[in-house]
């Protein structure tokens, strides 16, 4: 009887400290607590060129990441790429006018889209356009750019 | 030749046998499920075996990968000047890559080889068709238990070793190499996803938990009754469950991230 308890007392432990285990890898080494967030409101914004910009990549303004890119597409007709972004329901008085670009974070780090805040009374709704936007920099385009520049600099 | 050609067939035949008599078995086992889990006593019993007595091997192993881990980590990230980085790439190789192998690999060796010889032993001291006389099945009663109770831990043995492996990581990056806490906690809950990192990587130590287990009973439950036949399924167990463990987690890995 004795043995049946200690048995069962580490058993009990050990599943314990296993769901413990569970719990820690998940909210304390990811970013599980932006799940939570779901609630929030959806953006769109079209691109001439995303770059590497991928689902999930975040959305900040300030440098604080206030959402998450939910989808990125291209659109056929148009000959676009369409971004749709997840705003946290909290950040809901961003000027309708505000311009969405495509930067880089540090020299290898993703791509995110930066939100660069307007001057209108008017603020974005839910599933409302992103009319302002710059593409991501083409590493290979700034160079043939530059190096064009340069070939007339020296024409002249 | 034709002896060459020959033994290769016979070779791939067993095989098949083998694989085939396996497929047959986990079916029996599955079909005994729901009766074992009238007796959860049986079960809480193997999970104690296979699971408590696993975790000091799994924790201390978990702890010194981690560590490792950080050690070459950190020599290989300062090269680019990106220490910071050492808790993402610490975090993603143990919750995806090393957390379910390395423990499945683990579990073979602690806990699968004392199921198979334990079984093993039973048949070759009669006592499994001791229990048959008596109207006892010997799969519902000695090989289902075992089974859960290995299906059980993995996951969780998984999960722990993940967790010590990410304090290890912490404890040499973080205490002895100085690598900064806040973006060491911070960068890792930025890049590691809980769907695609955190439950693929629960999702793998479940199903190596099921192969792990199965091969285990399997060869007990069809050692030849003999010293010699117990040691062999031992032996057999730890190879197997090592290959297809290793193979299991190719297709997983492909399937999951689906790129291949």
């Amino acid at each position: 009887m004795r043995q049946t308890r200690a048995v069962e007392f580490g058993t009990g432990l050990f599943v314990f400290m296993g769901i413990v285990a569970l719990f820690f890898l998940t909210t304390r080494v990811t970013n599980f607590d932006s799940y939570e967030g779901e609630k929030g409101y959806t953006l769109m914004a079209r691109f001439d060129n995303v770059g590497s910009l991928k689902e999930r990549s975040p959305v900040s303004m300030s440098g604080v990441t206030i959402g998450r890119v939910t989808s990125v597409e291209f659109d056929g007709e148009e000959l676009e790429a369409v971004v749709h972004m997840r705003i946290n329901s909290q950040y809901d008085m961003i000027p309708d006018d505000s311009d969405a670009s495509i930067l880089t974070q540090g020299i290898l780090g993703g791509q995110y889209v930066g939100l660069e805040p307007g001057g209108s009374p008017e603020y974005f709704a839910d599933s409302d356009e992103i009319q302002f936007t710059q593409s991501a920099l083409v590493l290979e385009q700034l160079i043939s750019k530059y190096l064009f520049s340069q070939a007339e600099d020296s024409e002249e | 030749m034709r002896r060459v050609l020959l033994d290769t067939v016979y070779a791939v035949q067993e095989w098949l046998e083998t694989f085939g008599a396996s497929q047959i078995f986990l079916m029996r086992v599955l079909a005994g499920c729901p009766r074992a889990l009238l007796r959860p006593g049986l079960i809480v019993r193997q999970v104690y075996a296979s699971g408590v007595l696993s975790l000091a091997i799994i924790g201390i192993s978990g702890l010194f990968v981690g560590m490792v881990l950080a050690l070459q980590g950190y020599n290989s990230l300062e090269r680019f000047g990106a220490t910071e980085s050492l808790g993402v790439v610490a975090a993603l190789a143990l919750v995806r890559e090393l957390g379910p192998v390395v423990t499945a690999l683990l579990f073979a060796g602690r806990a699968g080889t004392a199921l198979a010889s334990e079984i093993g032993l039973m048949r070759a001291t009669d006592q499994l068709s001791g229990m048959e006389m008596m109207a006892v099945d010997p799969v519902t009663r000695v090989v289902v238990p075992r089974f859960i109770g290995g299906i059980i831990s993995m996951p969780l043995l998984a999960a722990i070793f993940s967790a010590m492996g990410i304090l290890g990581a912490w404890l040499v990056g973080v205490v002895l190499l100085g690598v900064d806490e806040g973006s060491f906690w911070s960068s890792m809950r930025e890049q590691v996803d809980y769907k695609d990192d955190v439950l693929s990587g629960v999702l793998k130590s479940f199903v190596f938990g099921i192969a792990a287990s199965l091969l285990a009973v399997f060869e007990g439950y069809n050692s030849i009754p003999t010293a010699e036949g117990v040691s062999r399924a031992t032996t057999r167990t730890v190879v197997l469950t090592a290959l297809s463990v290793l193979i299991l987690n190719f297709m997983l890995t492909a399937v999951l991230i689906g790129e291949v």
